[in-house]
């Protein structure tokens, strides 16, 4: 039996809700059958003009294989690209700015020439391939009464034969078994985090709240890594610092961890526009070290606005105001800025008084 | 038959006999496929998920996951001897030492974000339409899995350049999974194999992006693909198109015709837009390190929403026996979006059961005749829209000079008081719809021109609707549902109802759902309208029909006055029998 009817045909299609299985609805409005249900043979159809016309089909002929052609062009023009461009070179593009010019080469033959082969393909099935809409029929997905019968009888003879239901201890141990095979799969899960040299060292919460950061460590600026005296620390200004023996533990390490915790920033004030400190005397003649990792999920801050004292993260906005010993004015941390205990050295440079009292960066747990 | 032709007629026997194609073959290529524009969604996604494949098997060739320290000397200049990751120096490299590597990359990246927007949009089209109902609600399931496996592929993408703009991405996907209760901390240390950024996060994340996640996209989608050949493309209304038909194109040769020139043309646009316009160019923003960031730096706008609710989710943590919940960051980022996604899975069960609705529906709603569902659709938009917008907080203070903490704040409240209202407007917008179909199937739609009768009284010229016009809103009829019955506390026989408060809970959520519909008139009633809009038509007709040059009368069909030798308008027709008809 064909299900396939064309407008031309007669077959009128059977309106309704869903096949005979399933259960009668009165919520739902009667069977449907305004123009919405119209026999196929009785929709309007209008012919292109490529349908009685020989020249405007030729004409859409000719313009596929236009296109069909420009796209072989575009292939060839892009491997001219490849060789003959310099790709160092840039072009200005009205518009776009200034691009590579070979990448924009490349672009444009290898795009154009993807293009085309499609522009091509549709234009063809617009203009030369029928365009009568054809209908279906849907036949229900749901398997017969006879097929369900027969699933039914099926799973019942495999169980009989298997004597699952019978076989009580034999099923129980085998619910256990399956439930339990996943473990090795999740306890190999355990060396993700793996042990260097044979031993997993710190614990994570130990590694969380120690930094590199340790008394009479001398402070060094972020990127020249030279020691700072008071005076390089300029009213208003902030100044992105780290501990000096920072590029030692990286070589040793082989990682940025160190560097992730240890980042400080140093500003200064006059030391009566401190307002409060996290201890007492914590600063050095106004100049106050404070994390540089945002409490709140870590990004680094730099965002300082130094006539209200506020410190912005540039990620979720929290400001901390470090006139007021680094506290939360605004935004999603929950957490005060850690501060460093800071003073001078012998020799006059600015170096740590102790470790960070407290775990720097976004909370964890077992914090507390 | 040429020579071409004979040899694939035996390859087709040569397969057939070892899998039994033929079969197959004969039934499909004459399948019939619906034709809309928006159909096309879910092709766009399609093929741009083919497009990300190719291009990310390229780059794969030239990129290192690696983020061992080495001294960069590409041709980079700006960035020459600076010390960055070996993820980060290949990235250079593909940027500006391999020929169309650039391309290749901005290809990658567009067709990504391409892919994830055709997507949502796509499901906002199935959505909006009704197409997850019966039979088709695993596949809204599995679409809702691919949006969710979309993010993640989209996500450990940008990530892998490693430089400073997705590294602090990094920073913040750890801070987050170090405040899930319990587990957070060790997760995030078994992720990392320990302290961030660690030495074997990109080769981890690089197993993901480019096999893990993948697999399971494609996986799903050839389910997906699958179950839309076996379910049948759902349909809009039209003349000649039932609930159980489809109406459309035979996929040979039309439909491979279309939908194949269509792979090539969105393949072919992606090529140009990599070709000309830039997108993350990671050597302006340098390499990662975990002291530094970039102001105003910004994630891909699929991830926007998600950082909008990480910032303006109020600053609360409690400690708890010694213990620190981040509610300011769990909730934001990990219930949020759980519940999002969880109840968007559920959505075709949960109307169902509401409904009560078990028929079968290939025939698509409009909008409109599903005022609570699209109401509940607007409001999820706008609660959407509402969060990206958070997302771009310090962008909107600075380009429009207002206070972040206004915006903060302006954000808190709304995204609890718009969606809300949101639903409501829409709901309401969409029976002000119904009732004017209402009007139009009974009464043709008005011309605007007038008519004054013999008598005086004025009449508006109603016209008779185009056979597509009628189809598209009579399928109102087919739409439209009654709410459930109230339930009884005691069955005929006695029996008391032992889910008499469930099913009062769903009798008014089905009140609720289908509060205030409109409902359609019957086909007795549009059939009379319709007549009394032929009979407004013969009213007017012949003052319109007849020509004046010729002063011939032009035959009129359909009217019931008119004939040969009568006065030559109604209105004197009219006047000759006192006004009346
Ligand atoms: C990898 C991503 C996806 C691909 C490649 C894809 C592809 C397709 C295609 C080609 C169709 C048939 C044409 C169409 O209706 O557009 C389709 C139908 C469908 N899609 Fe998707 N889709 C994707 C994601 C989604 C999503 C995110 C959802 C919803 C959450 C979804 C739900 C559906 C449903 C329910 C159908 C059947 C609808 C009908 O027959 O009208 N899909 N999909
Ligand atoms: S990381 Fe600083 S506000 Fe979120």
């Amino acid at each position: 039996m064909s299900d396939l009817t064309t407008r031309g045909g007669a077959s009128a299609p059977d309106h309704g809700h869903g096949h005979g299985d399933v259960p009668a609805d009165d919520l739902a409005r009667p069977l449907y059958e305004g123009p919405g249900a119209l026999p196929a043979a009785d929709i309007p159809h209008r012919p292109r003009r490529s349908d009685f016309d020989p020249k405007a089909a030729r004409r859409a002929e000719r313009q596929v294989s236009a296109l069909f052609l420009l796209s072989m062009l575009m292939v060839v023009l892009f491997v001219v690209a490849y060789v003959a461009i310099d790709p160092y070179a840039d072009v200005y593009i009205p518009m776009f700015g200034v691009v590579g010019f070979q990448t924009f080469a490349l672009g444009l033959t290898f795009g154009l020439g993807v293009f085309c082969i499609g522009a091509g393909a549709i234009q063809w099935a617009k203009k030369l391939m029928p365009d009568v809409e054809v209908v279906q029929e849907r036949h229900s997905l749901a398997s017969t009464s006879h097929e369900d019968v027969e699933a039914a009888e099926q799973y019942e003879r495999g169980k009989e034969e298997s004597g699952f239901a019978q076989y009580k201890i034999i099923r129980r141990t085998l619910i256990a078994a399956l439930a339990l095979f996943p473990i090795p799969l999740v306890v190999m899960l355990r060396d993700l985090w793996s042990p260097k040299n044979g031993s997993f060292g710190p614990s994570p919460v130990e590694l969380l709240s120690t930094t590199a950061w340790v008394e009479d460590m001398p402070i060094v600026t972020d990127g020249t890594y030279v020691k700072i005296r008071p005076e390089d620390v300029p009213v208003g200004g902030l100044v992105s610092a780290l501990p000096e023996n920072i590029m030692e533990i990286q070589e040793a390490e082989h990682n940025l961890n160190a560097r992730g915790k240890a980042a400080i920033i140093l500003v200064r004030m006059e030391p009566d526009e401190i307002r409060a400190q996290q201890g007492d005397g914590w600063d050095y003649q106004g100049i106050l070290a404070y994390s540089k990792i945002c409490t709140h999920v870590g990004c680094p801050i730099a965002l300082y606005e130094h006539r209200t004292h506020h410190l912005l993260c540039p990620c979720h906005q929290s400001t901390f105001d470090l006139a007021d010993a680094g506290n939360v004015i605004f935004g999603p941390a929950a957490r005060r800025m850690p501060q460093l205990r800071i003073g001078v050295n012998a020799e006059g440079y600015l170096v740590a008084k102790a470790p960070f009292a407290e775990p720097i960066g976004p909370s964890f747990w077992e914090r507390g | 038959m040429s020579t071409t032709e004979k040899v694939g007629e035996s390859v087709a026997t040569y397969v057939d006999q070892r899998v039994g194609s033929n079969r197959f073959l004969g039934r499909s290529l004459k399948k019939v496929f619906p034709d809309h524009w928006s159909f096309m969604l879910g092709e766009i996604a399609l093929y741009s998920f083919i497009i990300v494949l190719l291009t990310g098997v390229f780059l794969t060739l030239f990129y290192k996951p690696s983020m061992v320290e080495v001294v960069y000397d590409g041709s980079y200049v700006p960035l020459k001897g600076v010390m960055m990751s070996e993820a980060y120096a290949s990235t250079l490299d593909i940027s500006f030492d391999v020929r169309g590597g650039l391309l290749i990359r901005q290809m990658h990246h567009w067709a990504a974000l391409l892919f994830i927007a055709a997507m949502s949009v796509h499901m906002f089209r199935v959505f909006f339409t009704g197409a997850f109902r019966k039979p088709r609600e695993f596949n809204w399931v599995i679409g809702i899995s691919l949006i969710t496996l979309g993010l993640g592929a989209g996500f450990s993408g940008y990530s892998l350049p490693d430089d400073l703009l997705s590294g602090t991405g990094l920073q913040i996907a750890r801070g987050i999974v170090q405040a899930i209760p319990i587990v957070g901390t060790w997760g995030a240390f078994l992720l990392f194999d320990g302290e961030f950024p660690g030495t074997e996060f990109i080769s981890r994340l690089y197993g993901v992006h480019i096999l893990l996640i993948p697999g399971l996209i494609l996986a799903l989608v050839t389910v997906h693909l699958m179950m839309v050949w076996t379910q049948k493309h759902t349909q809009f209304p039209g003349p000649g198109r039932t609930n159980d038909n489809v109406v459309g194109y035979p996929l040979m040769p039309i439909y491979m015709a279309k939908a194949g020139g269509f792979f090539f043309v969105v393949f072919g646009v992606t090529a140009l837009i990599g070709g000309l316009v830039s997108i993350n160019p990671i050597w302006i923003f340098g390499p990662y390190t975990p002291d530094q960031v970039g102001a105003g730096s910004q994630p891909d706008w699929y991830i926007g929403w998600l950082d909008g609710a990480l910032r303006i989710f109020p600053n609360i943590e409690t400690v708890l026996f010694g213990y620190t919940i981040s509610w300011n960051i769990f909730i934001p980022s990990v219930i949020v979006p759980g519940i999002v996604f969880t109840v968007a899975a559920l959505y075709p069960f949960l109307e169902a059961w509401v409904t009560g609705d078990k028929r079968d529906h290939n025939l698509l709603n409009r909008p409109r005749n599903a005022p609570t569902r699209t109401g509940i659709g607007v409001m999820a938009i706008t609660f959407y829209f509402l969060l990206f917008i958070g997302g771009g907080n310090d962008i909107i203070a600075i380009t429009f000079d207002l206070s972040i903490n206004a915006i903060i704040w302006f954000l808190r409240i709304a995204v609890i008081v718009l969606p809300p209202i949101a639903f409501l407007v829409t709901r309401r917008i969409c029976i002000g719809l119904q009732r004017r179909d209402r009007e139009k199937m009974l009464h043709g739609y008005e011309s605007g021109r007038i008519l004054r009768l013999p008598h005086g009284e004025f009449i508006e010229v109603h016209e008779p609707l185009s056979l597509k016009e009628r189809a598209v809103l009579e399928s109102a009829i087919e739409s439209y549902r009654a709410p459930l019955p109230a339930p009884e506390k005691v069955d005929a026989n006695g029996v008391a109802n032992k889910h008499y408060r469930r099913d009062m809970i769903r009798y008014k959520l089905s009140r609720w759902f289908y509060a205030d519909d409109i409902v359609p008139p019957t086909r007795q009633e549009i059939e009379a309208g319709q007549a009394h809009v032929s009979h407004d038509a013969a009213l007017e007709a012949p003052l319109h029909e007849y020509d004046e040059d010729e002063t011939v009368m032009v035959p009129f069909h359909g009217g019931v006055l008119h004939t040969a030798g009568e006065p030559a308008t109604n209105r004197e027709q009219l006047e000759e029998r006192g006004g009346n008809l």
